[in-house]
């Protein structure tokens, strides 16, 4: 890859394999700041400056309401994400960020499915909501909702699941995050 | 009392003295404070100057440059300056004025999101939304601009808010739990560190703006001549090593000497204090001193492995690291012989590669040479400021920088116009001293309209134009890279720089003969109050050495 600066003509292959250094590891983020106006913007910056694309996002108040927990996920390669987490730090509303393993902490996430149900489809839907531990939350003549909680990949398996009907929509929460044992996440 | 009166007491409290800055609308009420406040304010002639004089103020004395500008086209103009003291770590706090609070976000008359629009490029902002907030706001910035990396720090204050009636208590410290700047370094890593310096045979410092920033060069001379460690500085921590010492081998990277870019591709061990590794150093990063362990000292955590992985990272202020180190690398009672072989061989890049040029005929002046004239009429003794460009590498290399401070320049943004403010703001900071700004003609219009200020607020600043007709830099990469097909870099007519000094109120001259030089500049220099030079040179001078664009040091031309 050339400089700038320099004459060469860069062919588009290039340019794809200058930016294909990301791994594809998904890195679930929390990150405890101040819960002040602009925090948000100035975490999401650090990302879009880089080109990194939030896959989900979740933010609420903690224990502590002048505290709030964001807790992101992205896919990015180990390199890049350490370079956002050490950006992150320099924020000064930023108080800790976890770049937490799937294995040392537990997800959730919650979302609600408006599905084309008739009759017939209507109880075959409500038997899979069983099996996925998900309720119905609403029923009209020709739909039904169904409120699924759980990892994202459980949430991915009944969007497969319920696809076949005809999802009307699907409207998910972003996975929230917490470390397993007695510590702080 | 109004909360515009208590930034002001603030700012005094921080051992603010000076101020720069231009009213409007939205910081009347800040404007009206300043009456009483006893705060001396230079009213600059664009928000720009404002910004880049705050700057050259900080790194002129290492305290808090402040910049104060309305809402709006004020506030957007301050933006570049915001950058840039981003970009080169420059403790500044910027004040700007904005609409009533009713109004924000509503496309008020001069409102514009300035927070918003700096959020990339600030330490840190705060948009004021409770007036009872200010005097802690600003203390808060304060602390952030000077305090672990420094940085900019914007403070935005509603008009409406700025005339609120608050009740004023001194604040004795800042509290802030998401900032907590690292500053000693971790002793086993100091330890580890001492020990590779101790069996390192091919060693090289590699000194950076960081080593300034943190007050260190004695405690840097100290550590790197307790034994005879050879030493590089970037552009921005140019002086942080005496140039004249036998330990020097002058500045390193795309236009760095080929003595220190050869050490540093055949070192063994890489001492990296306060640099970051940027692309005007390492060249390409791939082959970037192959050989070489580093030991990566940075106040910044994100800074290190940032472009090269650090073998051994310490993160803290370095004048907490660096006597620390040397106490432990005494101790270690180090062979000092291990040194000469390498010793020999850079000395014999010395002898073959000293920086050098064709000297002009006729009384042509060459552009090396005008800075080799400023330095002797000085005797060195000068604040000398620059824009970017060839004048701005010339100044790097032969102008001998032998005390900290006395060189700024805009290096990581690099922004043309800097010079002329930044030494206003120096020359406001230092006003016994002289500060000499190096400028180029293609540059030095950028932001000419601060004569107007020097000549109004009497800042005697000396500005020297580097005249060769063109954008120089960009002439010469189109003319080494581009199969010199020169677009856009021809100057055209530029004014006539003599009668435009004379416009303003300032001493115009005009030197022409390589033999006037020295005795032009001195009489620039003696002249009581500001003037601009007119120094015409070679118009197609290359700056050289150089590491062309993507390739390694041991590839250098020139």
């Amino acid at each position: 890859m050339g400089e700038p600066g320099t004459k060469e003509i860069l062919s588009l292959d290039d340019l794809q394999a200058n930016a294909g250094f990301r791994t594809g590891r998904r890195h679930v983020l929390s990150i405890l700041a101040e819960n002040k106006p602009g925090v948000l913007a100035r975490i999401a910056g650090l990302f879009a400056r880089r080109g990194f694309n939030i896959d989900s996002l979740a933010v609420g108040p903690t224990e502590d309401p002048t505290i709030a927990r964001f807790t992101l996920t992205v896919d990015g390669a180990n390199h890049p994400i350490d370079q956002v987490t050490k950006q992150l730090h320099k924020l000064v509303n930023v108080i800790k960020i976890r770049d937490l393993e799937p294995s040392e902490a537990v997800s959730r996430e919650l979302a609600l499915f408006k599905i084309s149900a008739d009759g017939d489809s209507r109880s075959q839907i409500m038997e899979y909501a069983d099996i996925f531990r998900g309720r119905v939350v609403d029923v009209s003549k020709r739909s039904v909702t169904v409120e699924v909680s759980g990892s994202d990949d459980k949430i991915e398996a009944f969007e497969h699941m319920c696809r076949p009907f005809g999802l009307i929509e699907m409207v998910r929460t972003g996975e929230i995050t917490v470390s397993r044992g007695r510590g702080a996440t | 009392m109004r909360a515009v009166d208590a930034i002001m007491e603030c700012l005094k409290a921080e051992g603010v003295e000076h101020v720069f800055g231009i009213p409007g609308g939205a910081n009347l009420p800040t404007y009206d404070a300043l009456v009483d406040a006893g705060i001396r304010h230079v009213q600059c002639r664009h928000e720009q100057g404002a910004g880049h004089a705050a700057e050259g103020y900080a790194k002129a004395t290492g305290r808090v440059g402040v910049a104060l500008a309305t809402s709006g086209p004020g506030a957007t103009n301050l933006v570049t300056a915001i950058a840039d003291a981003m970009m080169d770590s420059v403790p500044t706090v910027f004040i700007t004025g904005q609409v009533r609070t009713e109004l924000l976000g509503t496309d008020g008359f001069q409102e514009a999101d300035i927070s918003g629009i700096t959020m990339p490029i600030v330490k840190h902002s705060i948009l004021i939304q409770d007036p009872r907030d200010i005097p802690m706001a600003i203390h808060e910035a304060f602390h952030i601009a000077r305090t672990g990396r420094p940085g900019p720090v914007l403070v935005d204050v509603p008009q409406d808010l700025s005339r609120a009636d608050i009740t004023y208590e001194p604040v004795d410290s800042v509290d802030l739990p998401g900032y907590q700047p690292t500053t000693e370094g971790n002793t086993k890593q100091v330890r580890l560190a001492a020990k590779a310096l101790a069996n390192a045979r091919r060693p090289v410092f590699y000194v950076g703006g960081g080593v300034i920033n943190a007050g260190a060069s004695k405690e840097l001379v100290e550590l790197s001549t307790s034994d005879s460690f050879p030493v590089t500085c970037t552009l921005m921590g140019l002086g942080a090593f005496p140039a004249p010492h036998d330990q020097w081998l002058g500045m390193l990277g795309m236009h760095g000497t080929r003595a220190a870019n050869y050490a540093m591709d055949e070192a063994d061990l890489i001492v990296c204090v306060g640099a970051r590794f940027d692309d005007r150093i390492t060249g390409k990063l791939s082959e970037f001193a192959p050989r070489a362990k580093f030991i990566h000292i940075d106040v910044d955590p994100a800074e290190i492995s940032k472009n090269i992985p650090a073998h051994i990272p310490i993160v803290g202020d370095a004048k907490n690291i660096l006597p620390r180190l040397n106490a432990e690398y005494r101790a270690l009672g180090a062979d000092s012989s291990r040194l000469d072989g390498w010793w020999e061989r850079i000395r014999g890049w010395r002898e073959k590669h000293p920086l050098g040029y064709e000297p002009g005929e006729d009384g042509e002046i060459k552009p090396q040479r005008m800075i080799e004239a400023l330095y002797e009429a000085t005797n060195g003794q000068a604040v000398v400021t620059s824009d970017v460009g060839q004048h701005q590498m010339w100044c790097a290399q032969y102008f001998h920088f032998d005390a900290p401070r006395n060189w700024i320049n805009s290096g990581g943004l690099g922004t043309m116009g800097f010079g002329l403010p930044s030494a206003m703001g120096a020359k406001v900071a230092r006003p016994a001293e002289h500060v000499v700004c190096v400028a180029g003609d293609g540059s030095i219009i950028m932001n000419i309209q601060e004569m107007a200020t020097c000549v109004t607020e009497e800042i005697a600043v000396k500005v020297f134009i580097m005249n060769n007709g063109y954008l120089g830099m960009v002439r010469q990469w189109q003319e080494l890279f581009w199969d010199r097909r020169y677009s856009a870099v021809e100057m055209g007519a530029s004014p006539d720089w003599v009668k435009l000094a004379e416009a303003f109120g300032a001493k115009g001259m005009l030197i022409e003969k390589e033999g006037d030089l020295i005795a032009g500049i001195r009489e620039c220099l003696d002249h009581d109050g500001p003037v601009v030079c007119d120094i015409r040179v070679t118009a197609e001078e290359n700056c050289y050495p150089m590491i062309p664009a993507g390739s390694a040091a041991r590839d250098m031309v020139g």
